[in-house]
């Protein structure tokens, strides 16, 4: 199936008309705002469109149909885990108990969620190794802030001031530098060894006791167990410094690894990645954090608690003086986390450890018949996904990564992730997750097969891709000269309305 | 496979992993069948009381949505699409982005507004940063009447660096009890030791309340500082904008736009900037171009200000947003039209009007006699107590307002309530009437020389 | 052939002094490095800037550059074209793409600097 679509149609605004629309909520009394002082009222406005609800459904049904998504087709993008999204997890949000639970409801008549979230956090401790879990970062960076100003409220209760930088692999995912700087740390970062794994000698030099923590990403953002995550973790412990583990990519090591008994302090996970909850388009997702001992007393407020009597309440304000504080506003995204529980329960123990075994497998194969095709810089086994590079191609054709990625969309596929790890020349970064039917994997094969052909052969192709898509290569540039992120009819600033 | 991979086993693909650090599988349930699971997920689902008659609000709000919204939701090219990094094949995303940014553009009145934020508390939390970067000041002001959730979180993300985070009291008597202090908020601005970065104050405040927002904003740039509104999504349909009284970030809950309750999440960050502050507005932006055809497309852009390009740079760490409720938002207001969106903020400040009538009458007056919308708070005797027997007898009478503010004794007995334009007459009789007897029981019981709380009152979650 | 007028640092910025005013930019090395510009940060009028200090950033699609000072001293003037044309930068780097100008505080500190030859050498090594 090429991704070839409609093509774009008018925004909201230039399909209103004045009139069109309404009746969906009773209408006032006349003097329904009378009490209100006038300074208080709107004096015009707001002007927001105008459609009748078979136009608001058209609309958004043909924009839908010109999206790429899991449910159209494979989507090998490294680092998101974009495995599929089971149903039963969109029926069981919806269900009425569970959606219109006000946040604030009494514990008494919340007792279904509350349990919910408390078996999903043992759930998830046990998987992660760890001692506790809280629930409530919105996302993986926001569970990463959390985990780290955990870190933080730790050195301080003990008095120690002087730990004011978190060490970070130079292969990390940008939110790790990004959520030491906002948490006040500053990074230093640690080059990578030539077998992909983290300089070991260099880590053992950076450490010392201005380190706060070190933040590893294991398996790596190349697709590689850290072999050597023993000794790291146990130089990191010698420095007195905790261990933080970046938990985007546990889709790999389910059931083969723990990483709170293999000694790591904290962790997050992305439960939109290893726990199938849909992206969204971008979002939302959710990002709990797992703890050992260590951090416990910090865990973000309020934490869900079980009584002697088998209820389930949540901690009162002020009740755990040591905790950090909140980082957002009520529990957590439940209606996310409800999702990531019934995948949970309906995979129990040994299917978990199934999907890391089948995604492992999968990435392993397309890297086996991917290695005549495009470079592979690492050859040992890799985890759930592995990297790859287009550097040879480009010596010899002159077609870039960027060129295999945007002619794959016009053999049907969303390409990989390009460009990440920046540690690797024109790297794609490669993860078929445990989802996809063996077929899929070999078109796949095939689909790349054929276009590092046409590089050679007829380059033209790749840098004119793609072709089928409802538009072709966009002009990013002059978007970020001169942003135009708004509609604006009166001055009418727009490109060509489509027809 | 295996063979593909040369290898005898899978196992053999997990050599890496240091013997002594291997696990040995899960102790979690055994893996259930779809059936199973749904019952299951029922049974939970139904332990919740949702058909209570609700009145309360304080941050999340019971609205109709119309049934087209998760029609729409539902349709699998949006929700397990991924972030739009390749725009040729994910306009339907990037478009309905740029839509939703418009949206709460004309909303806010602001320049420009993110792709989204996590919720109305980070949102606000990251308003605040924004102001320090612009203004290389160090310290906030934030209103006390500003909702509880956000101070704390903005406490939570201030402790990360030298920022200072002060709280502006509200007025004690008059008529003005309750809102922001003007004269402190006066005095804390004049510090010429410590100037402000940012004054941050919400209209509705967490207490119902319509604040002196046009003050608010003078006395903010006459101090150099900026000025960060909170402000309420559906309000915005008949209350003036943050732009209209002069706000330069304007941040909010975007759940009242047609998001589920959900027990307090997925939620939406509204977080919008006027365009001199764009560069240092955290999130995705999604922009209007061409593409070599010269045909109109979106893109995601000014994306050198995110972590994957600045990393230890960034001005926040925010990289998975909650780009499906901007959607849930944009379909409720295109479906419900400027004129819906326009009766449903009526409609809720009409039966609230009914809704205070009721109460007083019941023996419930108003705490506070400033201007609100929708949502106010009353004194109740014993709040707590009352609040837990009407539960019992199936009204859900807002919020217990000591639960939130422990130590504020003006809060000591009294709830938070509010209606929408789902709130119903019948709803309000009956809480009313609920109220009215519990009050007399207790005033009976309190004549008669028995404290109330010495019968059965136990908070340990008696079943309803 | 990088002018021989210029000296350069390794951070690839450039600056021409005339008088005591130092004119700074960066070299069609790292505008080509960057890709399209899109935005250009400087300093304020007025600030002090030490050399090898980060002054500034410049911002392209897909990436982003600290900015360095080749010299130390105070900042005089800014190019006030690149706010609505950050492609002068892109279209003649050491010309109407200049960035800023600053009062030398220690003419001494060019000895610091990469003469053309050198910078030369960095770029083809590079």
């Amino acid at each position: 199936m090429s991704a070839a679509g409609n093509r774009l149609g008018p925004t909201l605004f230039e399909r209103s008309r004045h009139g069109r629309g309404g009746d969906k909520v009773p209408h006032p009394p006349k003097d329904a705002l009378a009490r209100i002082p006038a300074e208080h009222l709107r004096t015009e406005g707001p002007n927001l469109p105008e459609l009748a609800e078979p136009e608001v459904t058209r609309h958004y049904v043909n924009l839908s149909q010109l999206n790429y998504a899991v449910d159209t087709g494979f989507y090998p993008l490294g680092s998101c885990t974009m495995k599929f999204n089971p149903k039963i997890n969109e029926w069981a949000a919806r269900l009425p108990g569970f959606a219109s639970l006000h946040p604030f409801a009494p514990d008494e008549i919340a007792q279904g969620t509350l349990q919910l979230l408390w078996e999903l956090e043992q759930a998830l401790a046990e998987i992660g190794g760890m001692r506790a879990v809280t629930l409530q970062p919105a996302a993986g960076a926001q569970g990463e802030l959390t985990g780290i100003l955990m870190v933080r409220a730790y050195h301080r209760s003990r008095g120690d001031l002087a730990r004011t930088e978190v060490l970070v692999p130079d292969s990390a995912h940008g939110t790790n530098p990004a959520t030491a700087s906002m948490a006040g740390f500053k990074t230093v970062s640690i080059p990578s060894a030539p077998d992909g794994g983290v300089d070991v000698a260099a880590f053992r030099a950076a450490l010392g006791p201005q380190t706060a923590a070190v933040m590893i990403t294991n398996p790596s953002t190349l697709g590689l167990f850290e072999s050597r995550i023993g000794e790291l973790l146990e130089a990191v412990h010698e420095a007195g410094a905790l261990a933080y583990m970046d938990g985007a990519n546990l889709n790999a090591i389910m059931g083969r690894f723990k990483p709170g008994e293999a000694g790591f302090d904290v962790m997050h996970i992305n439960v939109h990645k290893t726990f199938s909850t849909p992206h969204g388009g971008g979002g939302p997702g959710a990002g709990p954090v797992g703890v050992g001992d260590r951090l416990l007393p910090f865990l973000p407020s309020p934490r869900v608690l079980r009584e002697t009597d088998g209820s389930f309440r949540l901690e009162r304000p002020g009740e755990r003086p040591t905790s950090i504080g909140r980082v957002r506003s009520f529990v957590g995204n439940a209606g996310v986390l409800v999702r990531a529980y019934a995948y949970i329960r309906a995979h129990g123990a040994a299917g978990l450890c199934e999907v890391s075994d089948d995604a492992v497998l999968a990435a392993n194969y397309l890297k086996s018949r991917l290695a005549g095709v495009l470079d592979v810089p690492f050859s040992r086994p890799c985890m759930h996904e592995f990297v790859a590079s287009g550097a040879t191609l480009k010596r010899e054709t002159g077609c870039q990564t960027l060129d295999v990625a945007k002619r794959l969309i016009d053999y049907g596929f969303h390409p990989p992730t390009i460009y990440f790890p920046l540690t690797v020349e024109e790297a794609l970064l490669v993860e078929p997750t445990e989802t996809e039917a063996l077929e899929t994997l070999d078109l796949f094969v095939e689909a790349l097969e054929r276009i590092v052909g046409e590089a050679h052969d007829d380059p033209e192709l790749l840098h004119a891709a793609p072709t089928s898509s409802p538009v072709r290569r966009l002009d990013e540039t002059t978007a970020a000269r001169q942003p135009n992120l708004r509609w604006r009819g009166m001055t009418g600033s727009q490109t060509p309305c489509p027809d | 496979m295996l063979e593909t991979i040369g290898v005898a086993s899978v196992d053999d693909l997990f050599g890496d992993i240091p013997a002594p650090l291997r696990a040995s599988g899960l102790n979690l349930p055994p893996p259930e069948s779809e059936a199973e699971l749904a019952d299951r997920l029922c049974d939970l689902a139904e332990r919740n009381r949702v058909d209570l008659a609700g009145f309360l609000g304080a941050g999340a709000y019971r609205h109709y949505v119309p049934a087209v919204v998760d029609q729409l939701l539902l349709r699998g090219e949006f929700y397990t699409a991924y972030t739009p990094y390749q725009p040729e094949i994910s306009q339907g995303t990037l478009q309905t982005i740029y839509e939703y940014q418009s949206l709460l553009g004309e909303l806010t009145g602001m320049d420009v507004v993110s792709a989204s934020h996590y919720d109305g508390a980070t949102a606000t939390a990251e308003g605040a940063l924004m102001a320090c970067r612009a203004t290389r000041r160090e310290r906030v002001l934030v209103s006390h009447a500003v909702h509880p959730h956000y101070r704390e979180t903005m406490r939570t993300y201030f402790s990360g660096g030298e920022l200072a985070l002060d709280e502006i009291p509200l007025v004690a008597d008059g008529r003005g009890a309750g809102t922001t202090d003007m004269a402190a908020l006066e005095r804390m601005l004049a510090d010429p030791d410590r100037p402000v970065a940012g004054v941050v104050v919400a209209n509705p405040s967490f207490l119902g309340l319509l604040e002196p927002m046009a003050e608010v904003s003078r006395l903010a740039h006459v101090a150099g500082a900026l000025f960060v509104a909170v402000a309420e999504p559906v309000s915005l349909a008949v209350l003036a904008s943050p732009a209209a009284y002069g706000a330069d970030i304007a941040v909010g809950e975007g759940q009242p736009l047609g998001i589920p309750l959900s027990y307090g999440g997925p939620y939406l960050g509204i977080l919008g900037c006027r365009e001199p502050l764009v560069r240092q507005i955290p999130g995705r932006l999604v922009g209007m171009t061409t593409d070599v055809d010269g045909r109109r497309a979106f893109v995601m852009t000014l994306r050198a200000r995110e972590q994957d390009i600045r990393r230890e740079k960034a001005a926040s760490n925010i990289c998975t947003n909650q780009a499906l409720c901007a959607l849930a938002a944009s379909i409720y207001l295109a479906a419900i039209g400027p004129h819906g969106l326009r009766d449903a903020a009526a409609m809720g400040a009409a039966r609230a009007t009914e809704l205070e009538t009721a109460l007083a009458a019941a023996g419930a007056p108003r705490l506070h006699s400033a201007p609100y919308l929708n949502e106010f708070a009353v004194r109740v005797p014993d709040a707590a107590e009352i609040h837990r027997r009407l539960l019992h007898r199936g009204v859900l009478a807002g919020l217990v307002l000591a639960d939130v503010e422990p130590g504020d004794a003006s809060l000591a007995d009294a709830l938070l309530v509010c209606a929408t334009e789902v709130t119903t007459s019948r709803e309000i009789e009956m809480f009313a009437t609920a109220l009215r007897e519990e009050i007399e029981r207790g005033r009976q019981l309190a004549l008669s020389g028995i404290a109330s709380g010495a019968f059965g009152a136990d908070d340990a979650g008696a079943a309803i | 052939m990088a002018p021989q007028d210029l000296r350069y640092t390794k951070d690839h910025e450039w600056v021409r002094v005339d008088g005591d005013v130092a004119t700074i930019g960066i070299t069609d090395y790292a505008a080509h490095q960057l890709g399209d510009i899109v935005f250009v940060e400087l300093p304020d009028l007025g600030r002090a800037v030490t050399q090898f200090g980060a002054i500034g950033v410049v911002e392209s699609v897909k990436a982003v550059s600290d900015l360095f000072a080749p010299i130390g001293g105070e900042v005089v003037e800014t190019n006030g074209e690149l706010a609505a044309k950050p492609e002068l930068v892109n279209g003649d780097p050491l010309g109407d793409g200049w960035m800023l100008r600053v009062r030398v505080a220690d003419i001494g500190q060019l000895d610091a600097l990469l003469d053309a030859a050198a910078y030369e050498e960095l770029t083809k090594e590079a």
